[in-house]
This record gives C-alpha cells, structure tokens and sequence, in this order.
C-alpha cells in the first residue's frame, strides 16, 4: 500500500472512489470498535463479577440430574447387565449409542480446522468448543466402561498383561478405539491448555485476593506475555492444531470401525469414517450454537460472538448436514447397486420396518432441519437457531440409534429377529449424563474464561501495528 | 538479601500501541542489542522480524515425539502379540504392519502432542514461577493493554541514559528501572 502514499495521483483517485457496496462490506468480528483492554474486561469480567442466582440454580439442577447417572451405575454394577434392556439379538443399546454421541461433538477439530483455515471468527468460539469436547468425552467414557458389563475387569482393555499373562489383542477395532479415544481425550486437554496459559496470566495479574492470584498464577507457568516465548507458543500452537485435526479424523473413523470392521449388514460400509467425522462437526456446531446463543446474551457478549458468528456457524450446519444427508442417501444407493440382498433388506427394514419412527426422525432433523438455515432471517433469529441447534443434538443421537439398533434387531436368519427397548435404566443413566456435561459446563464458565482473550485481541484492528487504529502512521503498510 | 534485591534486573518501557512498540524493536535490534525482549497481550504479527528472530525449533520436538510414539506403538503390538504371548485369532497373522497401523497413528500423535508442549516449555524455560518483571505492578498492564520492551542490564551495551533516550523518542510513555 506504500505505492499509495507515493503516487499522488493514484492516491486522488482512491480519495474519489465511491464506498463499496454495503454488501461487500465485512463485517467487524469484534463490534463498536472495541479495544484490546475492553475485550479482558468484558471476558475476565463474567468470572470476576458475584455469581449470579441463575448460576446456582443451573449448578444445583445440575448436580441433582448428574446424580442420576451415578444412582444408575451403582445399582448397574450391584446387579448385572439384565437391569438394561440388552438381550439377543440387540446387545449393543443405548450404552454404544450414547457412547457414539457424546464422543461426536468434534469441538477440538472446530477450533484446530477453523485455525489451519485462517478463519478468525474462530476466536469468540473456540474456547468454548474445546471445552464441550472434553466435557463430552468424560460423558462418552463412561459408557464403554460400564458397558463391559463385569466393571472389574475393564483394565482388560488396557494394554497390561491379566492373571494368565495374555495380552489384549491389536485386530480388534475395539482396541484400537481405545487408544484412539483416550489420545482424543488427552490431546484435546493439551491443546486446550495451552491456549489457556495467556488467559490464565491475564487473570492472575488481575486477581485481587491471594488464592485466586496463586491458583492462576499456578497454572500461567510465569507466562510474561515475552515475544521470544509467544513465537514459541504460536508454533506449538499451530503445530498441535495440525496433531489435533488428523487426530480427530482418526477418532471418528476408529469409533466407526467398531462398526465397518465387522461383517454385519448396515455396519459393514467403507462410507463409514467420512459419514462420521462429518456428523461430528454437525453435531459439534449444533452443541457449541446450544452453549453460546444464551450464553452470549446472558453474559453480554454479544460484540465479541456476534450475529454473524452464529451466522457463520448455522452455515458450516447447513454444510455438514448436507454431507451427511449425502451419506445416508449413498448408504441406500450402494445397499441397493451393491446387489447384496441381506444390505439391501437392511436399509429397506431401517426405513419402513419396526423402527421406522427412529429413521424419520433423523431424517426429519439431520437432514430436511439444516436446510432451513438457507434463509438469513432464520439464521439471525436467536431464538430459532437456539431451537434448532436441539433438534440437530436430538437428530444426532437417533442417527446412532438408527445404526447400532436396527442393524443388530434383524439380521441374516428370522431365528435371530426381535425389539429392543431401552429400560428406565438405560434411560436415566443417559439423562443424567447431561446433567455431568452441563456440572462440568458451569464450573469451566465460572472459573476459566470463556472466550480466548489474546486470541480475540489478536484479530481487532487496534491489535495491527499496519493499522492506524493500531498506531500506524500514514497509512500504514502490509 | 538487602544487597540483591537491590541489583537491577533491566530497564522497562512502556508503550501503548503495537505499532510503536514495533518501530522502538526494530532501532533497538538494529543497534546491535542481544539481552532484550518485547512483552505484549498477545503475539505481535511481525514482531519476529523486527526483532530479528529465527524461527522456533519447538517443530524438531514434535517430530521426536512422533517417532517415538510411532516405534512405541508398533514395537508394543509386535512385543505382546507376537513375540511374548502369541494369540492366534481368527487365522491371521501375528504381527502385520496393517493392523497395528491405527494404535501406532495414535501413538504418534499423542506423543507428538507432549514433544510439542514440553518442547515449547523447554525452549520457553517454563514454567517459571518468579520472575522479576512480575513483581512489578505495573508490569501487570501487559495481559491488559500494554506492549513493554525490556532491556537487561546485562546486555554488554546497557547504558540507560542511551536507552532511556531512544525509548522515549520512539513514543514510550514510562521507563522504569526494575529490580531483580
């Protein structure tokens, strides 16, 4: 741009040229100008301030809902695998397709894609994102563990020799997905950690009584915000961003291999790992979009994640949906083109058999709901997004339901039909998984900073020293 | 511990847009100056230029990592199912490179992961719980809304009266000799 400031002409030209047209127009990610100091206040400002009443209610429902989950696995374990609703043929219920859910809410890959992309609206939302990952993942846990059945013996799974020396076996997919699970869990809680070490050392140089200034300071590791530590960071940054994404892509593939690798009609496609790492990233941004539409409002940050951030996100929905709207077609497409007549009986029993109230609902909401964020008023009316970001989670969790069930009830001979349905069991230990997730929620938003404060402050124009608002003189240059 | 606190630790300036603080590292790298730094909210696009700097090698500690978490993995795999306790399952051989691919991805990943993070505090000398800057109070602005460039009285050509000058004719609003 320096050619600017040289060429008088070129520079009369640019002072007459018309505005662009307002549609052209980006708009800020960080609204009313706000300057960097106004960005810590505001987010630090949500953990500084007395806790508010909604607060203790939200927590206190929480913990009550959460204790479900506990009730359900001290009664599981006291008893016996018969208190869920699991028989022949359906020994794979509610525990996997749980389990499958939780697990795909890819908040890491939102934040770690959307930073290998340069997308930096991804500042107001990763924070947040990471933290919905892990929290899900200490849902997810819970199932295959308690699934095992004899609790006991769920070292088993790990790779320690039991009492006759054996060792767990590498071609089972089930193993795999441990390791694939537990590199998800932990990778995510680096990645995560590590953008939080600045933020950390923003809250101890504000904290005013002594515990919080320990604690902070704790965990800030002595970060004094140095150049030569920040191109080090950047890098690592960057670097476990780049770990993170294939990482998560492995995850999702492995947890679809517990189905792909074996022979069973409807589990036994290739289509697998891409259809689930897609249905991550949709369920991912339906649950971030569930956590931030009220949160934005009732924390006042609407200038920092602002319309057209969940905009943007009821996009990559709209995306993502389409993909796996794709997918279930092409399902049916090969079940049909593949010539096998057990697939294809399969899918036609998915779709009209016994469970065909479970398939249209996912149908419903996985693929005809995304299509409605076409239009811009749905996509600015909050309320509508909040709404429709719950029928993506429930259609999220049917589309599991949707494979392991009707895939197990029927399969080669009529000897081996029947119905599975959940019991209260089933079902209350699921509900009080929410209840963990949202305990684990409110305690991250009341103790860490919601949203990635260097990293918000790195993408306003005041942060550019090339930007007059940043200080440049004349112009500035790129 | 009179006569330590009282040793200087280096000479602190204040800035308040990126900008100046950017043109102020540029004339302090190009006079030749080796024991200094730039503290900042967050990092400063292009400040690794104006300061001269090569880029991190926290890559190398990755790439360490993931050799090893790689090896790690399929040596583990061979070890159990091959070579101390060989299972036959299912007709298939004892130790293939196929099936052991995805424990040795995540292997690679998750160890890749921890050579990054602690190659970072390596380079970074983290985590350090004291330091001098942050017994300042005023040094406390730089998680907020300042930029601070720090020059060490250990740099050979410290000479305060010669900093002090230039810091603040490239716009610095308060210079502060802080202590160890």
């Amino acid at each position: 741009m320096s050619e600017t400031a040289n060429n008088p002409m070129l520079s009369q030209a640019l002072a007459q040229a018309p505005e662009p047209p307002k549609e052209l127009v980006r708009e800020p990610l960080v609204l009313n100008q706000r300057n960097v100091g106004w960005i810590s206040d505001q987010v630090a400002g949500i953990i500084e301030k007395k806790t508010p009443t909604w607060w203790w209610i939200a927590l206190g429902a929480s913990i009550s809902v959460m204790s479900l989950t506990f009730i359900m696995i001290a009664y599981l374990v006291g008893t016996g695998v018969g208190v869920w609703g699991l028989n022949h043929p359906v020994a794979w219920g509610w525990a996997i397709v749980n389990f499958v859910f939780w697990i795909g809410h890819a908040g890491t890959l939102i934040s770690a894609i959307l930073f290998l992309l340069r997308q930096k609206w991804r500042t107001s939302i990763n924070r947040a994102a990471e933290a919905m990952t892990l929290f899900a993942v200490a849902c997810a846990g819970i199932f295959p563990l308690i699934h095992v059945g004899r609790i006991w013996f769920a070292w088993w799974l790990f790779p320690i020799p039991n009492a006759n020396g054996i060792w767990p076996q590498f071609r089972s997919p089930l193993l795999w997905d441990v390791f694939a699970v537990s590199t998800y869990g932990t990778v995510s809680l680096l990645f995560w950690y590590t953008g939080l070490i600045p933020d950390l050392a923003t809250m101890r140089d504000r904290a005013k009584d002594k515990l919080r200034k320990f604690l902070y300071g704790l965990f800030a590791l002595g970060w004094t915000g140095s150049n030569r530590h920040w191109s080090n960071y950047e890098k690592a940054y960057l670097l476990l961003a780049g770990l993170s994404t294939p990482l998560v892509l492995s995850v999702h593939s492995i947890v679809s291999f517990d189905f792909a690798v074996s022979q069973l009609p409807g589990w036994h496609t290739t289509i697998f790992p891409p259809y689930f790492v897609a249905g991550a990233i949709f369920s991912g941004f339906g649950m971030v979009l569930t956590l931030l539409v009220p949160l934005r409002t009732i924390c006042n940050l609407e200038d920092l994640i602002t319309k057209r951030h969940i905009e943007l996100m009821c996009m990559v929905l709209l995306a993502t949906g389409s993909i796996v709207g794709y997918a279930y077609m092409m399902e049916f497409f090969i079940a049909w083109y593949g010539g096998n007549p057990y697939e294809r009986y399969a899918f036609i029993n998915r779709a009209f058999g016994p469970y065909w109230w479970s398939y249209w609902i996912m149908i419903t909401c996985n693929v005809i709901t995304p299509h409605l964020f076409w239009s811009k008023t749905i996509r600015s009316n909050m309320i509508v997004v909040f709404m429709l970001s719950i029928v993506v989670n429930i259609g999220m969790w049917f589309e599991r339901f949707v494979i392991v069930v009707t895939s197990l009830h029927r399969d080669f001979l009529p000897a081996n039909w029947g119905y599975y349905s959940p019991t209260i069991v089933d079902v209350l230990t699921f509900v009080g998984t929410f209840g963990l997730f949202f305990t684990l929620f409110l305690l991250f938003m009341r103790f860490l900073p919601m949203i990635a404060i260097s990293e918000v402050k790195a993408i306003t124009p005041q942060a550019d020293p090339h930007h007059p608002l940043g200080g440049a003189k004349e112009g500035g240059h790129h | 511990m009179e006569s330590e606190s009282q040793k200087a630790y280096g000479l602190v300036a204040e800035f308040d847009t990126p900008a100046d603080i950017m043109e102020a590292a540029r004339q302090v790298r190009n006079l030749g100056f080796t024991k200094w730094d730039v503290h900042t909210p967050y990092p400063i696009h292009g400040m690794d230029q104006a300061m001269g700097m090569n880029n991190s090698k926290v890559g190398w500690f990755t790439f360490l990592g993931g050799i090893t978490g790689f090896t790690t993995g399929y040596l583990m795999i061979w070890f159990m199912n091959a070579f101390d306790y060989p299972l036959i399952v299912g007709g298939k051989p004892m130790f293939s490179p196929y099936f052991a691919f995805p424990v040795g991805y995540e292997l690679t990943i998750l160890l890749g992961a921890f050579g990054t993070l602690f190659g970072m505090f390596f380079l970074n000398k983290l985590p350090r719980l004291h330091h001098p800057l942050l017994k300042n109070r005023n040094f406390a602005k730089v998680t907020h809304d300042k930029y601070f460039l720090v020059v060490e009285v250990e740099d050979p050509k410290f000479d305060e009266s010669q900093i002090r000058e230039l810091l603040t004719d490239n716009g610095s609003t308060n210079i502060e000799l802080v202590e160890e």
